[in-house]
């Protein structure tokens, strides 16, 4: 390491705060699930969020006993807020993969502190999406039409749809999340397992951990596949808000049928994610003391990842707003004025407030490194992003090419509750998670520290 | 066949780099069959103790091949020879718009075959296994270096090998039954 470079790096919050050893990360980590005993706070929180799940479940019961006329759904506005949510709920899931697969690659290792709830962070999200579409369809006892199975009419789904391409990308990236967030697991649940002095917590640990023996053999291959499911993952991430946004692009409502749609998309995804992973960090790192692992370090580059992935998405809405005029398409040009002078005209303003404006606060030093004003900077981009997919989906549908099937939209009850439901179902699976299973991945956290290192 | 009623012989160390050299002084005395445990990945340990291993690899390829091959054939035969459906016109065999499931079946193929192939290649799950025998081997996953040489060595036998294993100044040696 020449000078310059130490120069560089000494200025820098490190990953791991000095004096940690092999011992005191794996006991520290795996004492808030093994030792520490569930507080107040914990059951309050773990209670509100399962309450709201419970309204979930009614939703969704009254739904398949109802119907979808239940929702504010009506024509020309049939897609509503399932499909809001669903591209929200499976955005904020990509900066989990982002960080675990993309930044393994780049060999970012600040990564290893965050990765396993950034992960689990993924599955809940595209756990509480899947929900939509699939409830979304009208008669979801038949849900299982989107794959191709068998069946007695002889006929196959339609794969010339990007709603088809949709229903793949979205099992498969749900797939090899779980596959690669357990793989993570499995050294770490052999640590819970010599650990706990509980009898059935050791054969369920022991059990999960695929008796794990930590065999130089084996940690050989367990690398070579997990750099693999990164280099496969990395493609697969960026592949399913590009699909996702195909839903869109590929049709010709204006204010959809754009080329810009697929990177675009994929900005937001991940500026959205990394506002989640900031609002679950912060609150957790204070929580169970795990400022020395989640260092100002982890914080300031997930605000300036948060920076960047912002101004792409403001560059997007520029690019969107210059074609509708360049292309000299009445109708494009027509949604941008709908946009700014219509009647969602304020959730364009709140968009743009929310994703371009407030988020330039990042830029002052001491703003990134306050977990405070990262936590309320991160709720307002969730709420800006939430709008853009709100603007792209129903302002673009409620005013297209004809006059007579001008509309409104106006959620019920119901869209709430189911939209209000999911994120009491994604707080409820991220508390179990806190308590069940180590939240930071202790083995990546070892190979960190100073003593980890070896010659040849 | 009678089983050795030894497995083999266990050697603890304090530290990475520890381990990493007498896993190498152990195999350059000519042990074969031995095996290190580390509770993180310690770049070049394996070299030392086996050669290089790239079946994960080969079954990742293998897998991934087969994904795609499945997801584009899937499309092709259900679009246009068991059920051909004209829509919009276009071509019963559309192949830009079989691109992305191909890809994702690829991913997916791959993906599984990844995980799959590590465990069945590493023999996991494998719920009993000698080493956990040895009552400081919890700290394998902790803190703690171990090296074993297993008795099924050609070069094995109880006192040498203990003998040897002492002149790499270990913290302790255990005995590992089977």
């Amino acid at each position: 390491m020449n000078d310059q470079y130490k120069s560089v790096e000494l200025d820098r919050a490190p990953v791991i705060e000095p004096g940690h050893t092999f011992g005191t990360v794996t006991e520290k980590i795996s004492a808030i699930v093994l030792n520490r005993p569930a507080s107040n706070g914990w059951f309050i929180g773990f209670g509100l969020a399962f309450m709201l799940t419970m309204m979930l479940l009614f939703a969704i019961g009254y739904l398949f006993l109802r119907g979808i006329g239940i929702w504010g759904n009506t024509v020309p506005i049939g897609w509503g807020f399932e499909i809001v949510n669903f591209v929200w709920w499976i955005g904020i899931g990509h900066a989990g993969t982002l960080i675990s697969a993309i930044l393994l690659l780049l060999r970012q290792s600040w990564r290893n502190s965050i990765n396993r709830f950034a992960e689990a962070m993924t599955l809940f999200a595209v756990a509480c999406a899947g929900i939509f579409p699939a409830i979304h369809v009208g008669r979801p006892w038949l849900a299982y039409w989107l794959f191709p199975i068998p069946n007695t009419m002889g006929v196959w789904p339609q794969f010339r749809s990007p709603l088809m391409w949709d229903v793949f990308a979205v099992s498969t990236y749900a797939t090899i999340s779980a596959l690669f967030w357990f793989i993570g697991l499995i050294p770490d649940l052999a640590t819970l397992r010599d650990r706990t002095d509980n009898k059935a917590l050791k054969i369920i640990y022991g059990m999960f951990s695929l008796g794990w023996r930590g065999s130089a053999r084996h940690w050989h291959r367990y690398e070579t596949a997990y750099l693999l499911l990164a280099g496969l993952a990395t493609p697969l991430v960026l592949s399913v808000h590009t699909v996702v946004s195909f839903d869109f692009a590929v049709g010709i409502v204006p204010g959809w049928h754009t080329t810009i749609f697929p990177p675009y998309f994929v900005a937001g995804a991940i500026y959205s994610g990394f506002a989640m992973v900031l609002m679950l960090a912060i609150p957790i790192r204070k929580i169970y003391g795990l400022e020395d692992f989640i260092t100002e370090r982890h914080l300031q580059n997930s605000a300036k990842v948060m920076l960047a992935t912002g101004l792409i998405v403001g560059y997007g809405y520029m690019i969107e707003a210059f074609m509708s005029w360049y292309s000299g398409d009445r109708y494009d040009a027509f949604t941008v004025w709908n946009r700014l002078h219509g009647p969602y005209a304020p959730m364009y303003y709140a968009l743009l407030i929310c994703n371009i404006f407030i988020p330039q606060l990042l830029w002052i030093k001491k703003l990134r490194t306050s977990p405070v004003a990262l936590f309320l900077i991160s709720g307002v981009i969730l709420v800006g992003m939430w709008l853009e997919r709100f603007v792209i989906i129903v302002m673009s549908l409620h005013r297209d090419f004809l006059t007579s099937s001008w509309g409104m939209y106006y959620p019920t009850r119901w869209d709430w509750m189911t939209y209000i439901g999911t994120m009491g179902m994604f707080l409820a699976a991220i508390f179990l998670f806190l308590r069940i299973l180590p939240a930071i991945s202790i083995f990546e956290m070892r190979a960190l520290l100073p003593e980890a290192e070896v010659k040849e | 066949m009678k089983r050795d009623p030894i497995y083999g012989i266990m050697a603890e160390f304090d530290t990475a780099q520890h381990l990493i050299d007498a896993a190498r002084a152990t195999h350059e005395a000519g042990y074969q069959k031995i095996d290190a445990y580390s509770p993180f990945p310690i770049e070049g340990l394996a070299d030392e103790i086996s050669q290089d291993h790239h079946d994960v690899q080969l079954v990742v390829l293998i897998g991934g091949i087969v994904g795609g091959l499945t997801g584009y054939l899937m499309q092709y035969w259900m679009s246009v020879v068991d059920y051909p459906l004209n829509i919009g016109g276009k071509p019963y065999h559309s192949w830009p718009s079989f691109i992305v499931i191909t890809f994702e079946m690829t991913i997916l193929f791959a993906g599984i075959s990844a995980v799959f192939g590590m465990l069945a290649l590493n023999g996991l799950p494998m719920p009993y296994h000698p080493v956990f025998n040895v009552p400081r081997f919890s700290s394998a996953s902790k803190d703690r270096f171990f090296l074993i040489v297993f008795s099924s060595d050609k070069k094995y036998d109880p006192a040498g090998t203990r003998q040897f294993l002492e002149g790499l100044a270990p913290r302790t040696i255990s005995e590992v039954p089977s």
